[in-house]
């Protein structure tokens, strides 16, 4: 833009303010010099802020680019959870595939062998081939591979000791057998089961285990903290029940109570849950301690307002962003537990796919390169899982601190 | 200062009273099976002896008091399925050394490494090393330890070509591998807190006193900041001691180190009822000490705290 030299006038713009000016003077009639009418609204009417802490904490929220975009990868994944076992051509989690193979000595008996024999991920092993051995024959030790479905049968003949000859035809079987039943996306386990569909209902364990114990703490946590930190005269007895309480390290309790009842999903919430609340409710008490005899809170309590009223309209709102971070947080830790209550024995049964027991059966297969995958898939769900809640608690607890709002 | 240590001490005291009494409690419910290594062989009339005469058929009461008369002794029963019938004083007496030396270890490789990575992420805030200490920190506290547990066993061991189990003849530095899997949380945990409060005092008065004075960053940064920084940390201490504790039961069962906490799996697998009772005891034990060791070093560092009140106490 072209500097303005100083003087320079511009008479256009002159022009047009003195016309302005006087269409205005033009305007005015007598009405507009006469005494308003009293509005007692108006005398009501005075300045206010419009900040609002809630809306500036999810503001401020939305400058994290990064944990703006991770609260949209979980809501896509525990969505996907959802979904996965509704799509087509998905296995069930918990079926074993295993092949047939019909063995049939030089007599023509046949023998059905149920075989998991593992090769290169994915497992070949899905295929319904029967192969017979003869022997003595000239050409050698020959094999009959019998690929049998709904669809095709097929027959090869090729000898034993051929060995990539066997692992061709095996893919050859592979494919066809995905064709008729769909691929498995990442392989299977040992005994066949799809680990595709496992990883993603064991993401649904894992994830309902974290919200379910989240859930339960908050409300606790939330109802005794309220309590705790508005009623004096409970204050002493919770307080010193709370340095007991405190001391008994948690993951000792979480194991006696996994070792005492039976391992499945309710008792690991249970489990969980029994002592993660005392945390939740110390914090809640010392929020509401501080914000009991604010002036507000006195000035409700003057006029009359039920105790349950003040805690729900005055106290609660103001403690919404810290519950959240939490909860948020406490995920994470629940699903950590999980693993950690599997690891050492305590876990769910296999039948039960989560996270925690995919990894610790596939750590035993960590030293064999072909198979480690079963390892590293749901470490790495976990893994993203985990990190995702936790950089969206911090970011939101970054959020929620009045300090950083404009 | 005695009155206070002397109330502390009896309350300390009182809460492990509670924990064996929760504890103690909590394992009657377990199935009996837990107290024989041959119950299936067993007729109906043996088995009620036999918990007859181990005062599982007395009352709770009186039970709970045989229980702490003899803990009194030094007594914490025989195991039944892990070693038959020998006393589990002489179970965990050679095992206890060893977990407490790899705790020890570990506290402290964490404290050496923990505090110069949170003094450098906050000297270099925003800096690249910030960013990558950050990654690191939220790595650690966010996966469950098992799974970095499990991969640095196996990579650890492969490119160092050392044994992946403990056996007799491993050399000295075999050790650095699980003790620095038991440290990793203590590290990220000392290095987040490190960090945020040298930020938090590199925004006090004082070093703005100490700049336009003109002393050096480094004194600031040592002299002063850290010194004050560092009385807050002295309050994580018992968390260390618990993080121990669980990255112990991980590590000590991976490399099957003859610990208290490989021993801990063990007896859960097998379900030895008393073996896991005496070992949840000793745990909730370290777990109080290092609790009162916490409080008492905080005194220590910072002379502002008075005895009278704990700190954070309204």
């Amino acid at each position: 833009m072209a500097r303005i030299p100083k003087g320079y006038k511009d008479f256009k713009a002159v022009e047009l303010e003195e016309k302005l000016l006087q269409e205005q003077r033009d305007s005015l009639t007598q009405e507009d010099f006469e005494v308003a009418e009293f509005d007692e609204e108006n005398t009501e009417r005075i300045g206010y802020s419009n900040y609002s802490y809630l809306k500036s904490t999810i503001q401020q929220f939305r400058k994290h680019k990064v944990a703006v975009f991770l609260i949209y990868l979980m809501l896509a994944m525990i969505l996907f959870t959802f979904i996965q076992p509704l799509l087509p051509n998905q296995y069930d989690p918990n079926t074993a595939n295993k092949y047939e193979q019909v063995i049939v000595d030089k007599w023509g008996n046949e023998r059905v062998n149920l075989t998991t024999a593992s090769k290169e991920p994915p497992y070949l092993q899905f295929v319904v081939k029967s192969w017979f051995v003869e022997l003595g024959s000239d050409e050698g030790v020959v094999a009959h591979y019998k690929y049998i479905s709904d669809k095709y049968t097929k027959e090869h003949k090729i000898k034993v000791d051929e060995k990539t000859a066997d692992l061709a035809l095996y893919k050859e079987y592979t494919e066809m057998y995905f064709e008729e039943h769909g691929k498995f996306w990442l392989g299977t386990d040992k005994i066949g089961r799809d680990l595709w569909a496992r990883i993603w209902s064991g993401a649904r364990t894992s994830l309902f285990i974290g919200f379910a114990v989240a859930i339960i703490e908050a409300i606790i946590g939330i109802t005794v903290g309220v309590i705790w930190g508005y009623v004096r005269k409970l204050d002493f007895i919770l307080t010193e029940l709370y340095n007991i309480l405190d001391n008994i390290p948690n993951t000792l309790l979480l194991i006696l109570i996994s070792f005492i009842l039976k391992p499945s999903v309710r008792t690991l919430i249970f489990a969980m849950c029994l002592t993660g609340w005392i945390q939740m409710a110390r914090f809640i008490r010392n929020q509401i301690y501080i914000i009991r005899d604010r002036d507000y809170n006195t000035a409700s309590r003057c006029l009359g307002t039920p105790t349950r009223k003040i805690l729900i309209k005055n106290c609660l709102p103001y403690l919404i962003s810290v519950i959240m971070l939490r909860m948020a947080l406490t995920i994470p830790g629940a699903i950590g537990s999980e693993v950690f209550i599997t690891y050492i024995g305590l876990g769910l049964p296999t039948e039960i796919p989560s996270l925690g027991n995919l990894i610790i059966e596939g750590r035993k297969l960590i030293s064999v390169p072909n198979e480690r995958f079963l390892l590293v898939y749901p470490t790495i769900i976990l893994s993203i899982i985990t990190i995702s809640f936790y950089v969206i608690g911090n970011a939101f607890s970054d959020a929620s601190d009045p300090k950083n709002h404009r | 200062m005695l009155k206070y240590l002397g109330k502390r001490l009896l309350r300390s005291l009182l809460t492990l009273v509670v924990i064996v009494v929760i504890v103690f409690v909590l394992l009657r419910l377990m199935p009996i099976e837990g107290y024989f290594n041959n119950f299936d062989k067993l007729t109906e009339a043996q088995i009620e002896n036999k918990l007859r005469e181990m005062g599982l058929r007395d009352p709770l009461i009186v039970q709970i008091f045989d229980f702490f008369v003899d803990l009194f002794h030094g007594d914490l029963g025989v195991s039944n399925k892990i070693q038959v019938n020998v006393p589990i004083t002489e179970i965990l007496g050679p095992r206890l050394p060893v977990s407490a030396a790899l705790g020890s270890c570990s506290i402290i490789f964490s404290l050496i490494l923990g505090i110069p990575l949170g003094v450098f992420m906050a000297k270099y805030k925003g800096k690249f090393f910030d960013k990558f200490g950050t990654l690191f920190i939220v790595f650690i506290q966010a996966v469950p330890a098992a799974v970095y547990y499990i991969f640095i066993q196996h990579f650890g061991t492969l490119w160092t070509d050392a044994s992946m189990i403990y056996n007799e003849d491993v050399s000295w530095y075999w050790w650095l591998l699980p003790i620095f899997s038991m440290s990793l949380g203590n590290i990220a945990y000392y290095g987040m807190w490190v960090r945020r409060y040298m930020v938090d005092e590199f925004n006090k008065d004082y070093v703005k006193l100490e700049r336009a004075k003109g002393a050096s960053e480094n004194r600031i940064m040592f002299g002063h900041v850290f010194k004050n920084a560092f009385v807050p940390l002295a309050q994580y201490l018992p968390t260390s001691f618990l993080n121990t504790i669980i990255g112990s039961i991980y590590v000590e069962h991976l490399y099957s180190i003859k610990g208290m906490g490989g021993l801990l799996v063990d007896s859960i697998q097998r379900s030895d009822n008393t073996l896991v009772q005496a070992i949840v005891l000793l745990y909730a034990t370290v777990g109080i000490i290092g609790l009162i060791l916490g409080d008492l070093l905080m005194v220590v560092l910072d002379p502002r705290i008075s005895l009278g009140r704990k700190a954070g106490d309204r």
